[in-house]
């Protein structure tokens, strides 16, 4: 067996597409896609100093393909004709791009907001100021641990001390609603009320989201994805806790335990969001770099507008799931089946359910994968290819020293 | 009463968020002259509408063809309730129209339109 991959039906014998319905529950409309993106996501860079172990576009080095300065502006130009009125910067690392803060000014001086994801490496004091001059721009600092020992075995060595100072570089320029933005793994699960006080002690806001088993989060998702357990108390936590903290709607499959999280529980891919990564490409959404969600290029004629509202792949995900084992359960409406992006890359079939799914479906279909089953993987990896400073040491690699004498000042040297 | 009305808040990956209403309170009279707020930016759906708010980021969602004619045709008219007569919503609907309208005026997307005379 290998593994099931969405079936892509030829135009001709693709069943009717049921009609939208009017009025009714937006989720229901949202299904059924609409206009233009409510916000997207859009990578500039492929290229990021650090190397994190779950990074979910496998970034690292810059594609030499990458959108030029006037391709991104002419993007711009088209969300804010097409009326979108946000998006979500990330990469790789955006800041690294020498043009970037250019285009962040571009893009609010053309209605379109940004919200930009950033380990802070580029966040000095001027930086800092700069931004909280800015209207209409949010920022998030990425942290996967409260501390730096949990921190930096996956984002990497002084990962952590350089978030922290971006942190108190914004919270000293008097920036406000900057974000602290956490992906939820085992290591890290226990920690989320240290993350809270710790945010709060910024000011700012705490934002967590769930690890998708997406780029180079499929070789640790076995290691690093949250326990049954620890999902139960994600969902308690998320229960107490949820007016103040920002999700990204990102656990809709935790809904299942019961009470439904507040926001869209709804896998928005291809319906109300998508990707463009740094060379233009739109996949249906972030965690789904791979061939199979490609839906076109913003450089094919029509750009991403034509992309949007024409691609067949994304007709294809604007149709309410009508069959499969998942439909069949009781909790179908409070979870939808759970994260396309998480069944893909773990070999599960789409219309089955979530690999963490919380009723027990997902483990069992996760042990009942043929033995020579084989993932699929992205072929898009811009990953380092040498050893990187700072090295995450999750999957046991040591640390490289800085400078070769920080290790031993007589390291390197030959005393014969 | 059938809602026509959706308020959001934009969280990441394009995932609205449902917010708290918005502290600054305007009361609603159906009476008065009323506009759709000049920062506020409407975008056609098939279902109705997005309306985006560029001061406080806050999103919602017209879900009646008939409610975007509402608050497009606002300003052209002396008051809120001459606009809901002038778009043919009958009496019975009032109220959920009106409902609506409470609730954007609530969330800033519609305000006194200082230049309409009751």
């Amino acid at each position: 067996m290998t593994a099931v991959l969405p079936s892509r039906t030829p135009p001709s014998a693709r069943p009717t597409t049921p009609d939208r319905p009017v009025g009714g529950r937006l989720i229901d409309q949202f299904e059924y896609g609409l206009d233009a993106p409510i916000c997207l996501t859009w990578e500039l860079t492929y290229a990021c100093n650090l190397a994190c172990a779950h990074c979910l576009s496998s970034s690292g080095r810059r594609d030499p393909r990458e959108l030029s300065t006037a391709e991104a502006e002419a993007v711009i130009d088209e969300l804010q004709r097409m009326q979108v009125f946000y998006v979500n910067v990330g990469g790789g690392e955006p800041t690294v791009r020498p043009d970037f803060w250019h285009l962040l000014d571009y893009a609010i001086a053309h209605d379109v907001g940004v919200k930009f994801s950033t380990n802070g490496i580029k966040l000095d004091r001027t930086r800092a100021a700069q931004l909280a001059r800015t209207d209409y721009v949010d920022v998030q600092i990425s942290l996967d641990g409260a501390t730096a020992e949990v921190n930096d075995r996956v984002r990497g060595t002084g990962s952590y001390a350089t978030a922290i100072r971006a942190l108190e570089n914004l919270a000293e320029a008097g920036m406000k609603d900057f974000k602290v933005s956490v992906v939820v793994t085992r290591e890290n699960a226990g920690q989320l009320d240290e993350f809270k006080a710790l945010t709060d002690s910024f000011g700012a806001q705490l934002r967590i989201t769930r690890l998708r088993p997406s780029g180079r989060g499929a070789d640790v998702w076995d290691e690093l994805h949250p326990t049954m357990a620890q999902q139960k108390d994600l969902y308690q936590w998320l229960l107490a806790n949820g007016d103040g903290v920002l999700t990204g709607d990102s656990f809709f499959h935790l809904s299942a335990f019961g009470e439904a999280l507040p926001g869209l529980n709804l896998c928005g891919a291809g319906r109300v969001v998508c990707l463009i990564d740094p060379v233009g490409d739109v996949y249906a959404c972030p965690f789904a770099i791979h061939e199979n969600f490609l839906a076109g290029n913003v450089r094919d004629e029509g750009g991403f507008q034509r992309v949007w509202q024409s691609s067949e792949l994304f007709a294809d995900l604007r149709n309410p799931q009508t069959g499969g084992a998942c439909t069949k359960c009781a909790h179908f409406d409070a979870c939808r089946g759970g994260c396309m992006a998480a069944k893909f890359f773990t070999g599960l079939p789409l219309d089955g359910p979530d690999p963490e799914c919380v009723q027990g479906y997902g483990e069992t279909a996760l042990a009942a994968r043929d033995l020579e089953l084989v993932t699929p993987r992205s072929h898009i990896d811009h990953s380092h290819s040498g050893p990187v400073r700072g090295q995450p040491t999750l999957l046991g690699i040591p640390p490289i020293p800085a400078k070769i004498c920080d290790e031993s000042p007589l390291a390197g040297l030959d005393l014969r | 009463m059938r809602r026509l009305l959706s308020g959001r808040h934009i969280d990441s990956h394009g995932a609205p968020v449902t917010t708290a209403v918005s502290p600054a309170e305007v009361a609603f009279d159906p009476a008065a002259p009323w506009r759709r707020a000049r920062s506020v930016a409407l975008r056609p759906e098939p279902f109705g509408a997005l309306v985006y708010h560029f001061g406080n980021r806050k999103l919602s969602f017209l879900k009646s063809k008939t409610l975007v004619a509402v608050v497009e045709a606002l300003a052209d008219h002396p008051s809120a309730s001459a606009t809901l007569v002038a778009c043919g919503v009958g009496e019975a609907q009032r109220p959920a129209y009106e409902k609506a309208l409470a609730d954007l005026a609530r969330s800033q997307m519609i305000e006194p339109n200082p230049e309409g005379t009751p």
